[in-house]
């Protein structure tokens, strides 16, 4: 079983759904694993006391110019879509930061003088916390391209911990690092606020779950504040709202510390119960 | 025309409020441009009326022609994306994986092969409240790089700005420090980093910082919601410190930001003579004292 946790906007409690669920479901005795996979920005390690029990470098692939048997032709740089790669009179140039890794340069050009090597563009780290793991990428600052980074983590993870139910954290908003961290899992979860930033992004998440033919159910979090909107959007369209968590301020004050909230309060534990019992009805 | 660019590293702190509600302060001598693509919701503090659409094109996909493919499968080798997949006939691409690179493109042996430019999005130039106007965008499902789309939405409102003689443009970023983020800080003047008193507030504020300094920007920045852990807000004025970044207001938590939204209000239009308003009054004031005192 694996299971996304996806919002359209930021902040709306991705992590704190999914780090609590986690530690939860492993506390009721499950085999349970979290990925988190917002790589720009990781933080759920922050809120969950762990030991580091493995770095690995993560790398993408793309081509390094070897001057010997290269005969300046050109090839390279009129193949390349990404404009990564410049031929200039005497040298040619790699910009690898704009490399997709499509590999079109390095076996398309007559001399071999691109061979594809790995360069870092972060690192997949494993934590072992109270009762269950921890995976997190995290990606190297100035590095632009997050969706190879979530597919390596997800990778990991699925190799690893292939027999655990698997959470993952996805970032926040609606394109490629969002599918890509939604598309291969059983369920998705989009949790949203019940404001009408909440109702925008949620619908635009929606949308994207609707192409990519998923699963989805809906977490309205920070209850009792802003509209009736999301309920109305939700019951027009048939989609199922797993549980409402209470607009409360020491739930925010717990987050603030890094604390996990389900031990210390009991409305936002039988959230968590709600969220259980509906993963227990899924096939 | 100076440009200030609100970002926050984490989601869900406070960056469209403030932008908005600073948008809203400086009315026609600013223009405005929402830079969060992916999730765009500027317009609905603005109330933007959508006047002004165009179409944003980028990247391509590849499409095989049924008739043409003799199943071969040199695209299927190609491909790194696994974007190909054969059938009993032909092969087909799955428009969501093709990253658009042109390699299956350029070595089909029969040109069964031909890639197609996809619409990326809609760009909008809306009529907003306060007598001004602001550029905004939303992103077509997996279009590539809505850095591409970013860098638009920001070069059209330049353009506006100067065209319509506006001292500021004020650019609400998107979360992250990936592509959209480093599209959105290119050319700021000053960058407005938001942030709030929580152990993630002060983590992603210092993975974003440090991206800020790597293009040689000044910023300053808010810290939201400090009462919530007042040990943290300490923890953070610390840090902002020590990289020499002012901190330009301190909010407490305060439900009313919610009710102004629910009521499609920024904050300063919502409650206009709250303490909450004066602080947003008194930040906005600061940074453009402080952009009027930058040669």
């Amino acid at each position: 079983m694996k299971i996304t946790f996806a919002s359209g906007k930021g902040g709306t409690g991705k992590t704190t759904i999914s780090t609590n669920l986690t530690s939860y479901l492993a506390r009721m005795g499950k085999s349970v694993v979290l990925a988190d996979l917002d790589v720009e920005e990781p933080n759920a390690a922050l809120f969950i006391k762990s030991t580091l029990k493995k770095t690995e470098i993560s790398n993408k692939m793309s081509p390094k110019w070897e001057e010997v048997d290269c005969a300046l032709c050109g090839k390279c740089a009129e193949v390349c879509n990404f404009n990564a790669i410049v031929a200039m009179p005497e040298e040619i140039l790699v910009f690898p930061e704009l490399c997709h890794s499509c590999y079109a340069c390095s076996e398309l050009c007559p001399t071999d003088s691109l061979p594809m090597t790995p360069s870092r563009i972060g690192e997949i780290k494993e934590f072992k916390a109270d009762g269950f793991s921890l995976v997190e990428g995290r990606l190297d600052l100035g590095q632009e391209m997050a969706v190879p980074l979530i597919a390596q983590t997800i990778e990991y993870t699925d190799k690893n911990f292939s027999d655990s139910i698997k959470i993952l954290d996805a970032p926040p908003g609606t394109s490629c690092p969002v599918i890509e961290a939604s598309r291969g899992s059983d369920f998705v979860i989009l949790i949203t606020e019940s404001t009408p930033f909440g109702l925008n992004d949620l619908k635009l998440a929606v949308e994207t779950m609707k192409v990519l033919k998923q699963k989805f159910g809906v977490i309205i979090n920070r209850y009792g504040i802003g509209n009736k909107g999301v309920q109305e959007y939700c019951r027009d369209e048939n989609i199922p709202i797993i549980t409402k968590v209470q607009n409360d301020k020491e739930v925010a004050k717990l987050y603030s510390k890094g604390e996990l909230i389900y031990p210390q309060i009991e409305h936002f534990k039988n959230s968590l119960d709600d969220i259980v019992k509906f993963i227990g009805g899924l096939k | 025309m100076r440009e200030v660019v609100v970002i926050s590293g984490k989601g869900g702190t406070g960056k469209t409020s403030f932008s908005a509600a600073f948008a809203y302060l400086e009315g026609s001598n600013a223009l405005v441009s929402d830079c969060d693509v992916d999730a765009a919701n500027m317009h609905l503090l603005l109330d933007a009326n959508f006047k002004n659409q165009s179409d944003f094109f980028s990247g391509e996909i590849a499409v095989i022609d049924e008739d043409d493919c003799t199943n071969c499968g040199i695209c299927f080798d190609a491909c790194r994306f696994d974007a190909i997949t054969p059938t009993d006939d032909f092969h087909v691409v799955d428009p969501i994986s093709c990253e658009g690179c042109h390699y299956c493109f350029r070595v089909c042996p029969h040109d069964a092969i031909t890639m197609q430019t996809q619409k990326a999005g809609d760009i909008f130039i809306s009529d907003i409240k306060n007598n001004t106007q602001m550029v905004h965008a939303k992103l077509c499902f997996a279009a590539e790089n809505s850095g591409k789309l970013v860098a638009k939405v920001k070069e059209e409102a330049k353009i506006l700005a100067l065209k319509k003689d506006k001292e500021f443009v004020i650019t609400d970023g998107s979360p992250g420090i990936g592509c959209p983020v480093i599209s959105s800080l290119s050319g700021a003047s000053l960058v407005v980093l938001v942030t709030e008193a929580t152990v993630s507030g002060l983590h992603d504020l210092q993975r974003v910082q440090k991206l800020v300094k790597t293009f040689n920007l000044e910023a300053v920045c808010i810290i939201n919601k400090y009462d919530l852990n007042l040990d943290m807000t300490q923890n953070i004025e610390e840090y902002l410190e020590e990289e020499n970044i002012k901190v330009v207001a301190k909010l407490p938590y305060d439900d009313t930001f919610t009710k102004a939204l629910a009521k499609a209000q920024p904050i300063v239009e919502y409650d206009e003579n709250s303490e909450l308003s004066k602080l947003v009054k008194d930040s906005w004031e600061d940074i453009k004292s402080i952009i009027r005192n930058k040669k």
